[in-house]
């Protein structure tokens, strides 16, 4: 489903990403952690090209992202994305935020779009909220409608970018929760994350990145299960974040 | 020396008419310096470097020129290159449209460069053409934060609109200067035409803080 073909990246002299090289198959969910700056969030923003990149190759669906003739806005409208802040349009409503984009790029009916969008808007357990502005609702509640704006797209995979790190901790379950059960209906998800319990739950594999490298890219159960096997920069990572 | 501001009361025709100028010149200016202003301003951001430059060089040069003069060079010396006359009226129109979409643009530039860069990327990942994304992403919401910026601005260009009676068209300025000559009530009329100046600016200025108010986005 998407293929990551040795990609490396510069902002002038410094090189964010050096020779990355993964691929996520469809259904499968894939997390990505390490400490910050290893250049995860750019990685996957890659994926839909909101970064450029200079060297190597993305392929989504069989579509190259770095081609210059590839329609990008249709390639990035196949993609969900689900950013740190939300990223809700401030100046529009729930409903408008879940239809605008079905209706402009998709070119879907305003009756068409809001059906879908309540649908998943009442999936993620928020249809109360239709009518009010993305500033009246909590930090968890506005990430859920970003996830079920993605989802009114029909994506065919489903990008995550650090989507709970900016919560307060009492709602970082119910983001979670939305994901799991995502998860666990077949989507297939690239995850930016340090909820390693959520890895631990629904990730088929987890990538380690330190210093724009891949340096771990293993089955879930090796990443967690044997844990010596790892490098030791991962191992360290590991035990900072697991110690509690 | 007896101040009669009933003077303006007799005059009130002739001054309303001219009001009603200014304000239509106003409105007019305003129209045209939003909408060149936007395409001045999303012309600036350009990355194709020939079409900011060119933006630049606009607005620099008329944010570099004193208004007057940009009024005299329409109305006298582009008859006189052309050859064509445009009378008073019209030249005094297409000079404040063309002076205020310099000053529009910047604010508006301002407005637009406040978005900040998630937007923009949440508005092209659901798929949005960049200019797709400009027009239902960040114009509506830098217009919103803008707002009281452009209303100020246009109740600077009311007062500007003023300066037309350099050459001889009737604003409100205009059309006391002629009632005061004509009368010899130079007082009154230049103290009525002030005290009407200042009850227009002021009441739009406190309206629109009132409007800032209640438009501002909640975040």
């Amino acid at each position: 489903m998407i293929e990551i073909n040795k990609i490396s990246k510069w902002y002038g002299d410094f090189q964010v990403l050096t020779d990355c090289s993964t691929r996520i198959n469809k259904g499968e969910v894939v997390v990505v952690c390490g400490p910050s700056g290893s250049g995860k969030s750019t990685l996957i923003k890659c994926v839909n090209a909101l970064e450029p990149f200079q060297q190597g190759d993305i392929i989504v669906d069989g579509i190259s992202v770095a081609d210059p003739k590839t329609n990008l806005p249709k390639l990035r409208s196949r993609v969900g994305m689900v950013f740190q802040h939300f990223e809700l349009f401030p100046h529009l409503s729930i409903t408008e935020n879940l239809t605008l984009a079905q209706m402009k790029v998709m070119g879907r009916s305003k009756e068409e779009a809001s059906q879908k969008g309540l649908a998943y808007l009442d999936r993620v357990g928020l249809k109360a909220h239709a009518h009010k502005f993305p500033g009246q609702l909590s930090g968890g509640q506005q990430q859920r409608v970003a996830i079920a704006r993605a989802l009114s797209m029909d994506p065919i995979a489903m990008l995550f970018d650090e989507p709970t790190s900016a919560l307060d901790p009492e709602m970082v379950n119910e983001v979670l929760d939305v994901m799991v059960e995502l998860a666990q209906e077949g989507m297939t998800m690239m995850c930016v994350t340090h909820e390693m319990g959520f890895a631990r739950r629904v990730a088929n594999r987890v990538i380690f990145m330190d210093k724009g490298q891949i340096v771990e890219d293993c089955a879930k159960e090796a990443f967690f299960g044997n844990v010596e096997a790892r490098s030791e920069r991962a191992q360290q990572f590991l035990s900072k974040i697991l110690q509690h | 020396m007896d101040i009669n501001l009933g003077n303006i009361w007799h005059a009130r025709d002739f001054i309303l008419e001219g009001l009603q100028y200014s304000l239509s010149l106003t409105g007019f200016a305003m129209l045209i310096g939003i909408t060149a202003g936007t395409v001045l301003a999303i012309a600036r951001l350009s990355s194709n470097r020939m079409v900011s430059s060119a933006a630049a060089t606009y607005v620099n040069l008329f944010r570099s020129i004193p208004l007057v003069l940009v009024i005299f060079w329409f109305y006298i010396l582009l008859p006189l290159i052309t050859g064509i006359q445009m009378g008073a009226d019209k030249s005094a129109y297409i000079t404040f449209a063309i002076f205020e979409a310099a000053y529009y643009c910047e604010i508006i530039r301002a407005g637009i460069q406040s978005i900040p860069k998630g937007q923009i990327n949440a508005g092209l990942a659901m798929g949005f053409t960049p200019a797709q994304n400009m027009r239902y992403v960040i114009l509506p919401q830098a217009f919103r934060n803008i707002l009281p910026l452009l209303l100020t601005q246009t109740i600077v260009l009311f007062q500007d609109t003023s300066l037309v009676y350099v050459v001889g068209a009737t604003d409100l300025l205009g059309a006391a200067d002629k009632v005061a000559h004509r009368d010899n009530t130079l007082v009154d009329m230049y103290l009525g035409v002030a005290i009407i100046y200042f009850t227009i600016s002021f009441s739009l200025s406190k309206a629109v803080k009132q409007l800032h108010g209640k438009i501002a986005i909640i975040r």
